[in-house]
């Protein structure tokens, strides 16, 4: 049967995922601060929001520590949104070219 | 192909690891999530419906962003602040990302305190995760009260540009501060209960009536790290963009 588990872990990963957690925060200050644009900048806070976020999941979360049919019940159906931001672009997208169609004088 | 014929019982007390016990566990009898208790795996049910509310706020601001061919306002100079003479951008949202990154730290060394049953500093822990909340709430509410007066931002419309950015900006913020709000009232409640002793002899809780235990501490703890988490893709996507 089943046996609840206890997730107790040493306090030295909590500290070192909290510094890291920091470093990568103030990293993705940074890329605001110092103004880098155009791919970097959106590849680079896409990299550090990943990363943080797969931190806190991981160990804050304890999801590292689950039983593996618990993990993927778990991550596997977000993976659905992947399919809707795609539908949310291409009706952007044609939303954008109808407006810019109509819209503005001088585009007749 | 010659398969090894597992001789244990069919209720075996072992747990088989990795891709195995992926198959095992859910063909199992009666429960699929064998070490999770049933309040965890509640919470992160919870959880992955939130993400999909949170998600759909995002991708609609996506949604809304790409397709207007009005200006997005620049939220790097909209959130910069003045302090002692020196013009910073964006240090409002910066240090509203610190002080929510530190409550979560807060926060997973007080559900490691509360299961090896110390009870002053996991109570200590969880007032702490509530202050640093209730900052970020009031951090939140002068944000918005210097968009709304000094700004002229209307969930209508806006002078900086598109209007969108008004009606996404009060929906997904107000809707992250909600939980934050709701969270701060759930970690003062915990700190109490653990405070009084409630979860260490497991006395009845008041709404539910289930026993008392401190595997609560870490389900409460869960709520919260979400609603960083959820932050964590708001800083990426709404301000840093």
């Amino acid at each position: 049967m089943s046996e609840a588990q206890n997730q107790q872990h040493p306090i030295g990963v909590y500290l070192k995922i909290w510094l890291l957690l920091f470093v990568l925060s103030t990293a993705s200050y940074m890329v605001d601060y110092f103004q880098v644009q155009s791919y970097l900048r959106w590849s680079l806070i896409i990299v550090f929001m990943l990363l943080k976020a797969g931190l806190i999941v991981a160990v804050f979360m304890h999801l590292m520590w689950e039983r593996l049919a618990f993990v993927y019940a778990i991550l596997l159906p977000p993976l659905l949104i992947l399919t809707f931001i795609g539908i949310g672009a291409l009706e952007a997208n044609y939303t954008f070219l109808t407006r810019s169609i109509f819209f503005f004088k001088g585009a007749q | 192909m010659t398969h090894p014929v597992s001789t244990a019982p069919i209720h075996s007390p072992v747990l088989e690891p990795g891709m195995k016990g992926i198959v095992s566990d859910w063909s199992s009898d009666q429960q699929s999530f064998k070490t999770a208790p049933w309040g965890k795996t509640m919470m992160w049910i919870f959880l992955v419906s939130d993400t999909f509310i949170f998600s759909i706020f995002l991708i609609s601001y996506m949604t809304v962003r790409m397709s207007t061919p009005e200006p997005w306002p620049n939220s790097t100079e909209l959130f910069a602040l003045t302090i002692g003479g020196n013009h910073i951008p964006l240090i409002l949202i910066a240090l509203m990302t610190f002080i929510l990154i530190t409550s979560s730290g807060t926060m997973a060394l007080a559900v490691n305190y509360a299961y090896r049953k110390d009870r002053r500093t996991t109570f200590v822990l969880l007032m702490i995760t509530a202050l640093l909340g209730a900052l970020f709430v009031g951090m939140q509410a002068f944000e918005w009260t210097k968009l709304i007066t000094e700004e002229g931002i209307r969930p209508w419309g806006n002078p900086l540009g598109a209007a969108q950015f008004g009606s996404v900006f009060f929906m997904v913020t107000g809707f992250h501060g909600t939980h934050v709000s709701i969270g701060v009232i759930l970690l003062v409640i915990f700190a109490i209960k653990v405070w009084r002793g409630d979860l260490e002899h497991q006395r009845p809780g008041f709404l539910t009536g289930r026993k008392g235990g401190y595997e609560t501490i870490e389900i409460v703890g869960l709520y919260w790290h979400f609603v960083d988490l959820v932050w964590v893709f708001i800083f990426a996507f709404f301000y840093l963009w």
